[in-house]
């Protein structure tokens, strides 16, 4: 109870900013309890798990390009994972499937998530909504703290014996619910604790950002003046507060069926394997938007400073948002078409999916019109949104081909679902988050990061990807199936065998090109060019206070007159207008009046 | 809660006028609702699904003790309340006693569960669902078994994460006690016991839905 004692005390002094004493190190650095300091904390975990499930994924592309051929290295691993064989070490299928397993569950929920929700919540929220901190920033704290053994017990799960859970990242029952059917007992059980951890880490997360959101704004900051990001974020907090328990409910009760014995998800008891996938796909559509609309929110503040206009339509992006967290509540069903589920409910699914095109259509048209004749700035964070924007475009026409129940039929469960997937979470989301951390790298650390390097990496990746992925779709038409570990021992599936193996080269040399933006993220935090307090002459609060802002945020609480994206207004002299410049005196107008830190 | 909850920290303009621990605890509770919802919809497909593994009520469980179990978990929303107006009128002392009324009310509740737990167990009504045997109340042990796993794996699941709910509850009472021992609240200054007593009536709440579909449908 005493935990949020800090944040009462400081609302009930608003303006008044906190004393600089020197915390100890370890107060500082490990066990903070400062949004900013929390936000690092995410970021460096979650970029330390992107680079391990990237290499997850080079282990799963030599399999596919280079079929039971021993890979160069391999024997480096144990001999549960590699078979050694004269040539060397070949890959085992039990590995394979647990590496397709870790693989999506390590980047979907240690990386993309916490990326944008751990790290972006945590810095943003507070700066944009104009607050010194979190509603409990000690919570917050927790939070990171929850996370870090959950992602310890994660990893720790393919050093046990049975190796780590290879049934999926949905882990669908009964598969996963008895470790008879793969092998993994000890596995499974961890990735459910882990997760089960987790997700108390995001609930803690989620209600401090909500909480925040609506009690901790700075006068003047009313709804309609949040930036988007704070927006997506605040959001993606309700999705996560409603769709995680029922995930948690879920793993509970799996793996109570692994532990105890309960019947919930085994047919041999009269369970049901379909619950498991309801209960997953509950939860699993609303976190997909979870993955997407900060995402949205980071691409829609970089756009708008980019182009120097205003967002074009700034209330229907909101209510977008809004529509499409709503509508994802209603769609899950669309995962399931296959199950044999009743087709009459496939059909009324089918039609709530594709609403879900309305909104997103209206926030990309919002994008293209915020382009229209704007003044664009094409450097790395506005290059990175910009590929957000096309990558999200194709990912969601892709969408609604599977949205589709008699197209679902022939691509379900191919590489075509696996292209669909990657067009929105790695072109969608992870473009994206590349463009928050290079557009706010400045508010974080102090310093540019350097901008030819990250024009080199951008071209790389965006290349690159597009060769990785596209070609995917063309696998998935053709009936290569997803997660399969040799397709050669299937005839018609052999022609694929080159371009299997083009993919492959450039999944090499895609991973390799990620360390152009390590080096980077590294070197331009000792080395980089230093950052004024606004290098982008932006109007959100963040960009009010210095880079990086002191404990406590703002010396005094600022009042807010405006909304944020009033680029290029005819009120300034120069292209921006921040949100706290007080309106200017017109002659036909009345003073708005000036509201105060009391609220009186 | 050395500041005062109700006076002092009133939100700055915007936001609602409802400090931030009341109004997280509020969102807390929203996300419990979702997981008791999870647990109580997984409970009806199964059932609606497996008709045959369920029995009538009172067959199987005991719906008497039970009924007088719900009883001791409304009394002690009702001591609840009590305290937390005992302490809206800088009452220290009946603060307190209401406090450990609660706490003991809530302490039997758990203790009949699981007094409730051992005499099923013992007549073969189990979660694990090779051990399933369940011979009803009163019923010698050889005898047929009623109903099947599914039974005994959804009882348990929605009725032990209810009593963790619960004995949760008494422990952060226990805690809100140690405080008032201290002095903590005031008539300005309980948002403590507000925020214990609204998650404790949820939990009452929760109890009762539970307690009808699961004893009395």
């Amino acid at each position: 109870m005493s935990t949020t004692e800090q944040g009462m005390v400081q609302k009930a002094e608003p303006g008044v900013h906190h004393d600089h004493h020197e915390l100890p190190f370890i107060r500082q650095y490990i066990f903070s309890t400062d949004h900013k300091m929390i936000a690092k904390q995410f970021m460096f975990v979650s970029l330390f798990f992107l680079v391990v499930g990237g290499l997850l994924a080079t282990l799963m592309r030599w399999q596919l390009g280079y079929p039971g051929q021993p890979m160069p290295g391999g024997g480096i691993l144990p001999d549960a994972m590699m078979a050694p064989t004269p040539g060397g070490a070949v890959m085992l299928p039990e590995f394979y499937n647990s590496l397709v397993t870790m693989h999506g569950t390590i980047m979907i929920f240690f990386a993309i998530m916490p990326l944008l929700v751990g790290l972006f919540g945590n810095l943003l929220i507070p700066l944009q909504i104009g607050a010194e901190d979190m509603a409990f920033p000690r919570l917050n704290m927790a939070s990171f703290w929850l996370a870090v053994p959950a992602g310890i017990l994660m990893l720790a799960s393919f050093g046990v014996e049975g190796g780590a859970a290879g049934a999926g990242w949905t882990s669908y029952a009964p598969l996963s619910a008895s470790g008879e059917y793969t092998g993994v007992y000890l596995g499974q059980q961890l990735w459910l604790v882990s997760l089960t951890i987790l997700g108390f880490s995001s609930l803690a997360g989620a209600v401090n950002y909500i909480t925040t959101v609506v009690n901790m704004r700075a006068p003047g900051m009313t709804w309609f003046r949040i930036p988007l990001a704070t927006w997506a974020l605040f959001i993606t907090a309700i999705l996560v507060l409603l769709a995680i328990p029922i995930l948690a409910g879920a793993l509970i009760m799996l793996l109570f069926d692994q532990t105890i014995g309960t019947a919930f998800f085994l047919p041999e008891f009269d369970g049901e394997p379909l619950l498991w996938q309801h209960l997953f796909w509950f939860f699993g559509h609303p976190e997909v938007y979870i993955l997407i609309l900060p995402a949205m929110g980071i691409a829609s503040e970089v756009i708008a400073n980019r182009a120097r206009k205003p967002i074009f339509g700034y209330h229907s992006m909101v209510l977008a948002i809004i529509a499409i967290a709503f509508l994802g509540w209603i769609v899950w069903g669309h995962h399931m078409f296959q199950s044999g589920m009743n087709p009459m409910l496939g059909t009324s699914f089918m039609i709530s999916t594709m609403a879900i095109a309305v909104p997103s259509a209206i926030k990309t048209f919002n994008w293209l019109a915020t382009l229209w004749k704007g003044d664009i700035h094409l450097d790395s964070p506005m290059l990175y949104a910009l590929a957000f924007v096309s990558l999200f475009i194709i990912g969601g026409l892709s969408g609604i081909f599977m949205a589709s129940t008699p197209v679902d039929v022939y691509i379900h469960d191919t590489y075509f679902i696996v292209a669909h997937i990657h067009y929105v979470l790695f072109g969608g989301s992870l473009f994206a988050i590349f463009a928050g951390i290079t557009f706010w790298y400045p508010k974080m650390f102090g310093r540019l990061m350097n901008e030819p390097l990250n024009k080199v990496h951008f071209t790389l990746t965006f290349v690159l990807y597009n060769l990785v992925f596209w070609p995917m779709h063309n696998l998935g038409l053709q009936g290569m199936m997803r997660r399969i570990y040799d397709f050669t021992q299937y005839e018609y599936l052999q022609p694929l065998q080159p371009m299997n193996r083009f993919i492959t080269t450039c999944v090499f040399l895609l991973v390799a090109t990620q360390a152009v933006y390590a080096f980077n993220f590294f070197w331009s935090m000792f080395k980089g060019e230093k950052a004024s307090a606004n290098p982008w002459n932006s109007n959100g609060l963040e960009w009010t206070v210095p880079s990086p802002p002191p404990h406590g945020n703002f010396a005094e609480t600022p009042v807010v007159h405006r909304g944020p994206y009033e680029y290029s207004s005819p009120e300034s002299d120069t292209d921006f207008l921040p949100q706290t410049a007080p309106p200017r005196r017109q002659p036909d107008r009345p003073l708005e009046p000036t509201p105060t830190p009391e609220g009186a | 809660m050395t500041t005062s909850a109700a006076a002092v920290d009133r939100a700055p303009m915007p936001g609602m006028k409802v400090y931030n621990l009341k109004l997280g605890l509020w969102v807390f509770l929203l996300s419990e609702v979702m997981f008791f919802t999870g647990l109580i919809g997984s409970y009806i497909i199964l059932r609606f699904a497996h008709p045959e593994h369920f029995a009538e009520p009172g067959v199987v469980l005991n719906v008497p003790l039970t009924a007088f179990n719900t009883f001791v978990l409304i009394c002690s929303s009702v001591t609840m309340v009590k305290a937390f107006a005992a302490i809206e009128q800088g009452d220290q002392r009946g603060l307190k006693r209401w406090l450990l009324a609660t706490i003991a009310l809530g302490t039997f509740f758990v203790g009949v569960q699981a007094f409730e737990y051992n005499v099923l167990a013992s007549e073969g009504f189990v979660p694990v669902a090779e051990e399933y045997h369940a011979v009803g109340r009163h019923q010698p042990l050889d005898g047929p078994a009623i109903g099947g796993p599914l039974y005994g794996s959804t009882f348990y699941a929605m009725t032990g994460f209810h009593g963790t709910h619960v004995t949760i509850g008494v422990l952060c009472l226990w805690f809100v006690f140690w405080r008032a021992r201290k002095g903590a609240y005031s008539a300005q200054s309980f948002g403590g016991v507000e925020i214990i007593g609204l998650y404790w009536h949820f939990v009452d709440l929760v109890w009762i839905i539970l307690f009808t579909i699961v004893y009395l449908i």
